[in-house]
């Protein structure tokens, strides 16, 4: 099979089954999810939960006061890492090409150095927590083998598309390959491990905010 | 036929002076990245050179790769060099038909057994026994191995002979394979491209000629000097890419300014070829600089890469009715599972037995 066939086989058959499996593991588990539900609250709201909900969506992406004293380099890199990989995804070109032809619209993008910058600053944030994760010996403790494995799986996808433009050593028809397969494997594990924080985190958000909210604590 | 002429005098007859010739030399020798002074060695050799003895094999083709070889411009010296060679055999160009264009061939065989070289142009088809493509009644595997097992070196010339082509393409309904699939005890080149560049087929015939071996190929079996890079790489369009300035459609203002062809499904990044080098035409353009997105025909299986007209990054085929159905099925497993962790939950809570004191004791 050669570098190109890979490739077609990625863009192809692959993307078509990861997609299904990624669909059918993220429906999968919100609906059940949601089927579960919650006791109904008796008590008498002193607010309205669901406006709390949506506040303590929003404002839990804001640092709270004195976070960075504690946890400088969690603080700083959590954030690097998770809007360059918010910004490489939904503002690269070809990706937006790929959502365009997905979704039926698209929007315009980055120049292809600045987000070739991003990605780096994102590589960069995402070895320095894992070398943090390694040298604490409490978050060392706390560690497992799913916590490396979701580190690799959104390690690779920055890695090998940076490679596509930027290797000087492999060809651009390997790493794409490469690229696309280890999305294709992102999206695979992604409903099955603690990448679906990547959408449960707005529900539980919702419901600590609109828990909180109902009993009249500020959110 | 027989011609015992040296490719000089050849050329000296067809008028062609030695600056031209020299020139000619010094061309190809910068175009193979041999060190400067391999033009003269080149110039002398190919001068002192005996025509070479080339035996043409047309299979499973569409002859554009004879007509980008001899049509595609006015005479070049590339073209009459092609001429200046021994061209013993070849359908299209040769006139002699039946029995006496069979017969060229056997007797150059035999005349130059174990030295000729072998240009075969055309997929070689293996269903039905060969039945879908024959000459003079033999199949063309019998005839690429008979004629294949005396030769020096086989090119194979555009990408039906080096992978297979259109006739191996999806579902590849003769069972068509390229020549390296058949025979494995010969130096075989890959001349890819559909059709492949002129100056590259001449090229490759030039180093063999000049230093008795074949230039460095690459996993594919191309020339490295001409496949080494993609046209991505080579393309002045490519700032426009690293800009991010696109042509979204083909008569757009990016369109108009000469921007990256990515959107319109420009192959560049994933093809290895010298277009954006060598050009065509005499150097005039190449289909990039002509405003059409690059192909990728000097790929394998390039034709199964999806619409020519679709980007890199979108999928080759649809997924809209598999997404379709894999949340459907999505919701229904969770109905399901959630159905039996609530049936799960209820019975556990009527199971629940109270707690009493005795049980604290």
């Amino acid at each position: 099979m050669s570098e190109l066939e890979v490739l077609n086989w990625a863009r192809g058959t692959g993307l078509k089954w990861a997609l299904v499996i990624f669909l059918i593991g993220v429906v999968l588990r919100l609906v059940e999810m949601w089927l579960l539900g919650r006791k109904a609250d008796l008590s008498v709201a002193r607010a309205s939960g669901a406006a709390a909900g949506w506040r303590t969506l929003f404002t839990r992406s804001i640092p709270t006061p004195g976070l960075i004293k504690t946890s400088a380099l969690v603080f700083v890199g959590g954030y690097v890492f998770h809007i360059g990989l918010l910004i490489v995804l939904i503002l690269f070109v070809p990706h937006i090409d790929l959502f365009r032809a997905l979704l039926g619209f698209g929007w315009p993008g980055l120049p292809s150095p600045v987000i070739a910058l991003v990605a780096i600053l994102s590589m960069a944030a995402l070895v320095a927590l894992l070398a943090h994760r390694f040298m604490h010996p409490v978050r060392r403790f706390l560690s497992g083998f799913q916590d490396y494995f979701v580190w690799l799986v959104t390690f690779l996808p920055l890695l090998t598309g940076y490679l596509a433009s930027h290797s000087p050593v492999v060809s651009y028809t390997s790493t794409l390959a490469a690229h696309i397969l280890s999305v294709e494997l992102l999206l695979v594990v992604f409903p099955f491990t603690k990448l679906m924080h990547a959408l449960t985190f707005a529900v539980s958000r919702w419901y600590n905010g609109a828990i909180a909210g109902r009993k009249g604590v500020a959110v | 036929m027989a011609d015992d002429r040296t490719l000089g005098e050849a050329l000296a007859q067809r008028g062609i002076s030695r600056r031209s010739f020299l020139k000619f030399c010094a061309t190809m020798t910068s175009l193979l990245a041999l060190p400067p002074g391999m033009a003269e060695v080149m110039a002398e050799t190919l001068a002192r050179t005996r025509r070479q003895s080339v035996i043409w094999l047309s299979f499973q083709e569409c002859t554009g790769c004879t007509e980008s070889l001899t049509r595609s411009h006015s005479p070049t010296l590339e073209g009459l060099m092609f001429e200046a060679i021994s061209l013993d055999y070849h359908h299209t160009l040769q006139a002699a038909s039946g029995t006496a264009a069979e017969a060229a061939r056997e007797q150059a065989m035999k005349d130059n057994y174990g030295k000729y070289i072998v240009i075969v142009d055309g997929s070689i088809p293996l269903n039905a026994g060969g039945a879908y493509s024959t000459i003079a009644g033999r199949t063309n595997l019998d005839m690429l191995k008979e004629t294949a097992a005396g030769a020096a070196a086989i090119i194979s010339v555009g990408t039906c002979a080096a992978f297979g082509g259109l006739p191996h393409a999806n579902p590849n309904p003769t069972g068509a394979v390229a020549v390296s699939d058949i025979i494995k005890d010969k130096p075989i080149v890959n001349v890819s491209g559909c059709p492949p560049i002129p100056v590259v087929i001449t090229g490759v015939v030039a180093y063999f000629l000049t230093l008795g071996t074949l230039p460095e190929l690459d996993a594919h079996g191309r020339p490295k000097v001409f496949f080494g890079d993609s046209i991505h790489d080579r393309c002045y369009r490519r700032p426009f890419y690293d800009q991010g300035k696109f042509a979204k459609t083909f008569d757009d203002e990016g369109a108009r300014n000469g921007w990256c062809l990515y959107e319109l499904g420009c192959k560049g990044p994933v093809t290895h070829n010298a277009c954006a080098t060598t050009k065509w035409n005499g150097g005039v353009s190449f289909p990039i600089e002509s405003g059409h997105p690059c192909l990728g025909c000097s790929e394998p299986n390039f034709w199964d890469a999806g619409s020519f007209y679709q980007s890199l990054p979108t999928p080759t085929t649809s997924v809209t009715g598999a997404a379709a159905a894999a949340v459907v099925a999505g919701a229904a497993v969770g109905v399901a599972v959630g159905a039996v962790s609530r049936r799960r939950k209820s019975q556990a809570a009527k199971a629940r037995a109270p707690l009493t004191v005795d049980d604290l004791k």
